[in-house]
């Protein structure tokens, strides 16, 4: 199943690395990344595959969340359709 | 493919700009419940409604959450109750309006609809009881909707259930007088009622309707108004088509909530209501987009072919985005639950004339205003008649929920929280139409009923 997760926050080392690390962790593989840095802020979305997470969702979602919190980042995880579904007819 | 802009542009929507789904409505058919014992009726009534619906809110707030999309409320609408307490020998059906409210707390909704009548040519048994109740239903219960369908475009108007009407309200306004009147503005007086409305407080399940169904209204006003201002001073064609995609977006994101909410729920899919649904918070108001177009404040000259351009764009938009669309599907002007026309309202430029005009042109009617404590029964049936001849004729859906605040008056203001926001006080007319009223009858459909 395909998700969007996004990660917002202030530039600095390690946001890739620790990110990356939590998704392995979650056996969550990375399909798509994208990362950029739009007026001093550090703004990546990735396409994730999480068909074969070890986790359900909704846990998924928060320990996003919590490691977004404990590292001054906002990170979402959503299904891939909310945003096919407004951008394509 | 996804663009990193596209996500971003989204989630920019959502977080800053209200996007949302404003209601998935589950319709549940309640006409196996009927039972000549009140209670047992009611006793059905609570047993389905908790059995159909015990998933829903759970299902909305999961598909809240994988999707990303907040869903504002989760809300029932039932069978006219008209009909189903007919056959009971009580004419108590206040207990059934009881059992409605705690089956409604039980699944954890915001609002339960259904508590009706459909009148519009003539009242049954059980219409005449139901209508008698309402202002003890309404005063009784916290999350019960009530609505009355006095006209229609093929039978006329019923002048006999609008003057009835009027003295409800009064009344239900004098019973819930320590909350400014609350039960007023659950209260709806419809002309041309739709069976798959999903908004409150107007919803009910329609006798052609399946067992139970899910309706989805979309909302956006924030969306529309913020892309209308990157296309600041073009001319009306450019508007026009800016809000026509903009539409499209936000009723996608309804019908593919309402598809998953179907699946989920194992409950056929009735239709995306492709309405533009204001809310008291900043940037979430329709008035807000009129005045975008260049109005200096929503309710002067202008706004009504502003409110005609925004209503038909919002339609034109959405029906291509959803397989079935339905519900009243336009744009919402509801006083209280929209920070600009609050404001507009305050100002004395939107008069309640003015909202008469603007009703001509957009989905529903006179919605959530506050009128002074001391408006005659007579003043607010003439209102409704008015309304109901608007809806009659121009074969739409028109309706009337006045709030004639206890003890207020012009300047002052009604306070009902939450989404159903605040109000000012605005003047009714001070001239009589106590004659009129007590002339009862119906007024014959017009012409445009003779289309076979």
């Amino acid at each position: 199943m395909k998700s969007v997760m996004t990660v917002i926050g202030p530039d600095r080392v390690g946001i890739i690395a620790g990110v990356s690390t939590l998704l392995a962790e979650l056996n969550i593989n990375i399909l798509d990344l994208s990362q950029t840095i739009m007026n001093g802020i550090f703004t990546m979305t990735l396409i994730v595959d999480i068909e074969a997470a070890n986790r359900p969702f909704e846990d998924i979602r928060s320990a996003l969340s919590e490691h977004g919190k404990a590292s001054n980042l906002d990170i979402r995880i959503m299904r891939a359709t909310t945003f096919s579904a407004m951008r394509s007819i | 493919m996804l663009k990193q802009s596209d996500i971003l542009q989204t989630l920019d929507m959502i977080d800053h700009q209200h996007l949302d789904v404003r209601t998935i409505t589950m319709g549940i058919s309640l006409r196996d419940c009927a039972n000549p014992d009140i209670n047992v009726c009611a006793q059905n009534i609570y047993d389905k409604i908790c059995r159909k619906a015990e998933n829903l809110v759970a299902v909305g707030c999961s598909i809240e959450s994988e999707y990303g999309i907040p869903i504002v409320n989760k809300r029932i609408s039932v069978t006219p109750i008209s009909m189903i307490a007919e056959s009971c020998t009580s004419a108590d059906y206040a207990v059934i309006a009881r059992a409605l409210d705690a089956a409604a707390k039980a699944c954890g909704v915001n609002f339960i609809g259904g508590y009706s009548a459909l009148v519009h040519k003539g009242f049954t048994i059980g219409d005449e009881r139901l209508i008698a109740s309402i202002p003890e239903a309404l005063s009784t219960t916290d999350l019960v909707c009530s609505s009355v369908n006095v006209a229609t475009t093929k039978a006329g108007i019923n002048m006999d259930a609008v003057a009835r009407m009027g003295r409800v309200i009064k009344e239900t306004a004098r019973l819930t007088a320590d909350a400014d009147g609350l039960g007023c503005a659950k209260l709806v007086v419809f002309a041309n009622a739709v069976e798959d409305n999903p908004f409150m407080a107007g919803a009910f399940h329609g006798i052609g309707e399946p067992e139970c169904v899910i309706n989805v209204g979309v909302s956006g006003p924030g969306v529309v108004h913020n892309a209308l201002k990157a296309v600041h001073n073009q001319p009306f064609d450019v508007v026009a088509e800016t809000i026509k995609r903009t539409a499209f977006r936000v009723t996608r994101m309804g019908q593919l909530v309402a598809q998953v909410a179907s699946e989920r729920l194992n409950v056929p899919f009735g239709v995306v209501d492709l309405s533009l649904a204001p809310t008291p918070a900043i940037g979430d108001s329709v008035a807000r987009i009129l005045e975008e177009m260049g109005l200096e404040v929503c309710g002067t000259h202008g706004t009504t072919a502003a409110l005609a351009l925004l209503n038909d764009a919002v339609k034109k938009g959405g029906i291509m985005a959803s397989s079935h669309v339905g519900g009243l599907s336009g744009a919402f002007i509801p006083v209280s639950e929209d920070e600009g026309m609050i404001a507009a309202a305050e100002r004395g430029t939107l008069t309640l004339d003015k909202l008469e005009a603007m009703t001509c042109v957009c989905s529903v009617g006179l919605d959530m205003i506050a009128v002074p404590g001391d408006t005659s029964a007579e003043t607010i049936s003439a209102i409704i008649a008015d309304e109901a001849a608007i809806g009659m004729v121009n074969s739409k859906t028109t309706a009337v929920r006045l709030i004639p605040a206890p003890g207020k008056t012009v300047g002052d203001q009604v306070e009902f929280g939450g989404l159903l926001g605040s109000a000012p006080v605005i003047p009714v007319h001070p001239e009589s139409a106590a004659e009129f009223i007590a002339r009862g009858g119906r007024i014959p459909a017009p012409m445009q009923s003779l289309k076979n």
